[in-house]
């Protein structure tokens, strides 16, 4: 058997992976650092149709569009005359396993089994886990899900905790894992030993499953309302939720629809860090992975990424923990819908974001997981307690990830802060730059695959190329 | 005397996957002087007590092996006692929206 240290096994990656996904990720290199992101998903073989049947079969997607008058005339309450749009929620939490991840599960599980393959794998502390496990459980597939779930005290983050609990109830094996990025190394021995399929977060399925969720809620705002939704908000973590919605909404026609992409803020916290890991009360969706992510997508576990955000986002923001834990409380007494905090984090910019617009203006927010023992703002914040974590009501401006979590004591003070979008498509430039050991290597082809990339011009392309030289 | 853990029962082991100096080279100091270390479930191979090397059968048919944590390893999360910055909230948001109501 082959050497199973740390070194070895890495070596070893681009092989295990090419066996574990099925794709040749080599035939769609069109330049030194250009591919065809387009010819990738199209060869997937799941348009929107054909994602549909597979997850109406699967008892996914379809979930309901709600109007939220309550938090609307909140909004209202504390906006200027003739502003505050009206909110909706797409209620993902209505999903088979809580939450959208089921729209990706669907697909990556399907293709497994048409390909033959005896189980899948995911490497995942979160909600993608527990679909991935359900879905494998309906195809008759064996699934193992690989977690980052506790620290060197063997404290576990709660909603990790339910996530396992959860996996094993839909008959996976669960490896936890404590702190590191050798999630990646565990994930491909179990990979090589198994000959499992990977059921990767960064393949084409798992991005074109969530296409028909940008798809559904363009349908349901025009029968809603009589009109497309002015602004869509997705929690951005991996890059995923928010590229496949956006491919979504434009294969529905909403050309005019401005594409939010929403982050906890967890700056100045190290997300290798034994000691930083329950110091964060998100486990997702959160700048620890949106801003790598978005320099730099092609960091996953397989060659090409295929969710690709800077694409498809027309404005960044982040907000702190302590709003997104203050807005679940007011969608569960003001609108009697209880859902987990994560999933808030859209509805938090939301709100704020609301505000900004005019009354007759539509903003949804791409939806919502479930909530639970673990999954719970009571859970979260009292692991945070126990951490010595500070948590108060106060101006949210005062929070400091991994120090203090602050309530806001008024909705007026929800605000979203804006990532200097610019920024990072320059960092993603010199990102992909970085990776050709001489950039007069770069033809035409790559340059339009940069621009494209990060929607900015060829000629400013060039220009932030010959600012790296 | 231990109590002897029988075979078949549900069950967690623990292991070390990679020691502590032999981790990934890009994690930061406190995370390279601790092991990476995995907790997984199974059902036992051979009766056993908690401390012993063992090997357990996974749901996906696996085996794996590992020291003896527990039987029957509870789900011990849950909610905890309320959180007093929360509480407050719901009846704040239906005031303001009251006073709106009435200021109309």
């Amino acid at each position: 058997m082959s050497g199973q240290g740390y070194n070895e096994v890495m070596a070893r990656r681009a092989a295990i992976v090419l066996a574990s996904v099925g794709i040749d990720y080599e035939r769609y290199s069109t330049g030194a650092l250009a591919f065809d992101y387009e010819g990738l998903l199209a060869d997937a073989g799941y348009d929107l149709d054909t994602a549909r049947r597979v997850q109406s079969r699967t008892a996914v997607g379809d979930t309901p569009l709600v109007e939220l008058p309550n938090v609307t005339a909140l909004v209202r309450a504390v906006s200027a005359p003739g502003k505050g749009a009206r909110v909706f929620l797409k209620d993902e939490a209505a999903n088979p396993t809580g939450s959208f991840k089921d729209r990706r599960a669907s697909l990556s599980v399907h293709e497994a089994s048409e390909r033959g393959y005896k189980g899948v794998v995911a490497a995942t502390s979160g909600n993608y886990g527990a679909a991935v496990a359900s879905q494998a459980a309906k195809a008759g597939l064996d699934c193992i899900v690989v977690q980052e779930a506790f620290d060197s005290r063997h404290m576990a983050q709660p909603e990790i905790a339910e996530k396992t609990r959860a996996c094993e109830a839909y008959g996976a094996e669960v490896l936890r894992l404590s702190v590191g990025p050798e999630l990646f190394y565990v994930f491909l021995r179990v990979l090589e030993d198994t000959g499992y399929f990977n059921a990767s977060l960064y393949t084409p399925y798992s991005i074109l499953g969530i296409e028909t969720l940008g798809d559904e809620l363009i349908r349901q705002v025009r029968a809603a309302a009589g009109r497309d939704p002015d602004v869509v908000i997705a929690t951005h973590a991996g890059g995923g939720n928010l590229t496949g919605t956006a491919r979504g909404i434009a294969k529905a026609g909403a050309g005019q629809t401005q594409m939010v992409g929403a982050s906890v803020d967890l700056t100045g916290l190290h997300m290798a860090s034994d000691t930083d890991f329950n110091r964060k009360s998100f486990t997702t969706g959160h700048t620890g992975f949106s801003i790598p992510f978005t320099t730099w997508p092609d960091r996953a576990d397989v060659p090409r990424n295929a969710a690709r955000p800077l694409r498809y986002m027309d404005r960044f923001v982040t907000v702190t923990q302590g709003e997104v834990f203050y807005i679940t409380q007011v969608l569960a007494e003001l609108e009697g819908l209880e859902r987990g905090p994560a999933g808030n984090t859209s509805l938090a910019a939301a709100f704020a974001i609301a505000r900004e617009m005019d009354d007759d203006r539509i903003v949804v927010v791409q939806e919502t997981e479930y909530t639970g023992a673990g999954k719970h703002p009571i859970a979260q914040l009292n692991l945070a307690r126990e951490m010595g974590v500070e948590v108060r009501r106060g101006d949210p401006r005062d929070n400091r990830p991994g120090r203090r979590i602050v309530i806001p004591e008024h909705p007026a003070q929800l605000a979203v802060t804006d990532v200097d979008l610019d920024r990072l498509r320059r960092s993603y430039v010199r990102n992909a730059v970085a990776q050709v050991p001489d950039s007069s290597v770069l033809s035409p082809i790559d340059f339009a695959f940069l621009a494209a990339e990060t929607r900015v011009s060829e000629v400013e392309v060039r220009e932030i190329i010959d600012e790296v030289r | 005397m231990p109590a002897t853990v029988r075979k078949g029962s549900w069950v967690e082991i623990h292991c070390v996957v990679l020691p502590a100096g032999e981790r990934a080279p890009q994690v930061p100091a406190e995370t390279q002087a601790v092991p990476l270390e995995m907790l997984a479930r199974g059902r036992l191979a051979e009766a056993a007590e908690p401390g012993d090397e063992v090997e357990i059968i996974t749901a996906a048919g696996r085996r794996l092996q590992g020291t003896l944590v527990e039987a029957r390893p509870a789900y011990a999360h849950g909610f905890g006692q309320p959180i007093d910055a929360l509480v407050p909230i719901g009846s704040e948001v239906r005031a303001l929206l009251r006073e709106r109501a009435q200021g109309k």
